[in-house]
């Protein structure tokens, strides 16, 4: 299996899902000419031309619209936020419009497009370009989020993604850009949405996580090993909605302990739906309170410093896991 | 060269303008703007003291690009280098009443309004001595204190707290006006519209300075927008618009000044379009080499360097010598290199500061009115 990166696995995804259908085409600012911010779109501007690769000006509100406008005409559109903090300034066609078209008019119309661009924080580049909006996005019901932490599933999920029938939010991440994995070389890999992926095995205690976040739970998990004689399981949701609930109810009736690991800021985060379903489907199995690590409750920081602590790291992350062995 | 096919169109922008335009703002065509009132009012003293500022706003952003390269700074840094003449202009032609914000490239505008290099170097390093304690960063610097009201990230999401400034400042019925910079791409987002509607509509006095330096990142004027020139979109709200060459401190101070005193006196909205040039990349990690060539750059800082420009004039002018000019330069170099060493000499925040500054009662708690839990995750003690 070939080993690529994260940016690289996207760029196949998109590319192959554009060369298969004419009606997918990917728009969006500094896509084409300047091959995306992040470069994920690099080559593709020269491989399928001006018309399947546009460049738009920054109006987010408009190419959103515009997006969702073309998808009720049966055209697939992934529309690139440069941040997904960004997509702010077009709230309303995503929440609104991409969000409750279908179900406004009774099952006539649906949507199918795709957003995606970056959800981090980590960068220092302060409260306005940092946000993870997953949850904002899986608490409107008619909208899909995905948060692929691995090269395997950028490609495999994204490619789900514009094959979808209904608006899925794909949230990427910066940082990850760059990570490499192993990628199968497959024209029809496709990662299904709302299936969890089983990270690392284990007994004692689930730490269940998604985006970046899962690599930091693998690190804790691999110092609980060593350090501490405990045998962490890490769940990768990958999908926020759908959400695979009985994956997460199967590990937790395993190990008996949970610490849910997000980046989302606490209070209505993607980690509170997931400890309300834990104790209400797997109450008698749980031998400690459920904990949870989230970016701390503040506007990102700006300061390397802070925002390093902000975040979810290590440290705090073992520190939390430590606490209900 | 496409990224300066703006430049060429300006006379032709302006013969239209002469047309449209209120009076108040264009008058009669000066061509030499050292003339106008509002320049030839400057004493000499004053007129190297406008020189000193673009120096020093130049080493400054020459000091922090160092200071990236060196990995002090991270995230993005915005660098404002070739458009000086601008935000000193403008600001030099304000009264103590009026206000500014601007978008993310602020490191101009704050050293222009008073900031000092310090507060600011700090702020880049994310120091606790920096303007916003290093919570704000490069992009959202802020000074109220000197009527300087950020600093924002978000493209356009400025433009509509200009209008509120305006807003508030003729509900209290103060005289002054609210100078909001922009750049070009800016002009593509929806909220500048909605507040160009309102401007009009309520007869706030807002000036729009789009500051035009060809690019919205890689993507040419000619690429992300249609209809020239950009100021013309005042047009259809019954704005005054003007378009100037952002090279020339004096056009840039004669050309606000007017649009100041139409909102000082009619209290209505401009919008002020400011032909200008970036000499590096969008932030320091755009290398800068797909979307226009070196020669464009270096055609540019050839012919229309604000700073060379103008130090000609004043050389001219007998109120500067090569050998002052120099001494200024050498000053500025000074000031930003002693930035830098306080910046890095100084602490960084703590963690437990992160929760300050969030919420005005949590910072006040004597004065508390709500109740309840506030925060839901908060660093260990
Ligand atoms: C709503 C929004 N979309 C996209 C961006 C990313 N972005 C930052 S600056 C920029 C280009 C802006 O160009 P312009 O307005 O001409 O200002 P300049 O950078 O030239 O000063 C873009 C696309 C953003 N910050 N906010
Ligand atoms: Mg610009």
């Amino acid at each position: 299996m070939p080993l690529i990166t994260y940016r690289e696995a996207l760029n196949q995804a998109l590319s192959e899902e554009i060369a298969r259908d004419s009606n997918v085409v990917l728009m969006g600012e500094e896509v084409a000419q300047f091959k995306g911010s992040y470069k994920v779109s690099e080559g593709m501007l020269e491989n399928f031309g001006s018309d399947r690769i546009i460049d738009t000006p920054i109006s987010e509100a408009a190419f959103s619209g515009l997006g969702i406008g073309a998808a009720m005409m049966g055209m697939r559109p992934v529309v690139e936020f440069m941040f997904w903090s960004f997509c702010y300034v077009a709230f309303d066609q995503i929440f609104n419009n991409a969000a409750s078209v279908r179900y406004m008019s009774g099952g006539l119309i649906n949507v199918p497009i795709v957003f995606r661009g970056p959800a981090n924080g980590g960068t220092n580049v302060g409260a306005t370009h940092s946000h993870t909006p997953e949850n904002f996005a899986a608490n409107t019901p008619g909208l899909k989020v995905i948060c692929p932490a691995t090269p395997a599933d950028a490609k495999g999920m994204m490619k789900s993604a514009i094959r979808d029938n209904d608006p899925v939010c794909v949230m990427e991440n910066t940082i990850l850009y760059n990570l490499q994995g192993d990628v199968p070389e497959d024209n029809d890999l496709l990662v299904p949405l709302g299936k969890a992926r089983l990270a690392m095995e284990g007994n004692d205690i689930s730490i269940i996580a998604h985006g970046r976040s899962v690599h930091t739970a693998m690190e804790v998990a691999e110092t609980l090993s060593e350090k501490h004689n405990v045998s962490a399981e890490v769940l990768d949701l990958r999908s926020i909605r759908p959400l695979d609930v009985d994956a997460i109810i199967e590990t937790v009736r395993k190990t008996n302990r949970v610490l849910l690991v997000d980046e989302n800021k606490p209070f209505c985060g993607v980690g509170a739906q997931i400890s309300f379903l834990i104790q209400d489907r797997a109450f008698d199995y749980l031998d400690a309170p459920i904990k949870r690590v989230s970016a701390i409750d503040a506007p990102q920081a700006y300061s390397k410093v802070l925002e390093n602590y902000q975040i979810p790291n290590h440290d705090r992350v073992l520190k939390k896991a430590l606490e209900i062995l | 060269m496409e990224g300066l096919y703006h430049d060429t169109d300006l006379e032709k922008s302006k013969e239209e303008i002469s047309s449209i335009q209120n009076e108040s703002i264009e008058g009669d065509e000066v061509r030499s703007f050292s003339e106008t009132p509002i320049n030839k009012s400057l004493d000499s003293e004053e007129r190297v003291r406008l020189f000193s500022q673009m120096m020093r706003i130049r080493r400054f952003e020459e000091r922090s690009l160092r200071a990236y390269q060196q990995g002090h700074i991270g995230g993005f840094l915005h660098l404002y280098i070739g458009q000086e003449a601008v935000a000193v202009g403008a600001v030099s032609v304000m009264s103590e009443d009026d206000h500014v914000i601007t978008a993310y490239r602020d490191h101009g505008h704050a050293l222009a309004v008073g900031m000092n290099m310090d507060e600011c170097m700090a702020e880049l390093l994310g120091k606790k001595t920096g303007c916003s304690k290093g919570k704000g960063g490069s992009m959202h610097f802020f000074a109220p204190d000197k009527n300087f009201w950020g600093g924002h990230g978000i493209v356009g999401g400025q433009t509509p707290l200009g209008l509120g400034i305006a807003y508030a400042l003729k509900y209290k019925g103060t005289k002054g006006a609210c100078l909001c910079f922009m750049g070009d791409g800016a002009t593509n987002q929806g909220p500048f519209y909605e507040s160009l509607n309102l401007a009009s509509l309520w007869g706030l006095p807002v000036i729009y300075v789009i500051e035009n330096n060809g690019y919205s990142m890689g993507t040419a004027e000619s690429r992300h927008s249609a209809g020239e020139p950009l100021a013309r979109r005042g047009e259809v709200f019954d704005v005054n618009w003007s378009v100037h060459h952002g090279h020339d401190l004096y056009e840039v101070r004669a050309a606000v000044h007017d649009a100041l005193t139409l909102a000082r006196t009619e209290s209505k909205p401009s919008v002020l379009e400011i032909i200008t040039y970036r000499y590096r990349g969008h932030s320091v990690a755009d290398p800068d080499q797909t979307y226009r060539s070196k020669e464009e750059i270096e055609e540019y800082k050839k012919s229309k360097d604000p700073i060379s420009l103008y130090k000609d004039i004043l050389i001219k002018e007998e109120c500067l010598t090569e050998e002052l000019a120099q001494k200024i330069d050498q000053s500025a170099k000074e000031e930003a290199d002693a930035s830098a060493e306080f910046a890095l000499a100084s602490p960084n925040p703590d963690p437990s500061e992160l929760m300050d500054d969030i919420y005005w009662e949590t910072d006040n708690p004597t004065d508390r009115r709500s109740e309840g839990t506030m925060f839901f995750e908060c660093p260990e003690t």
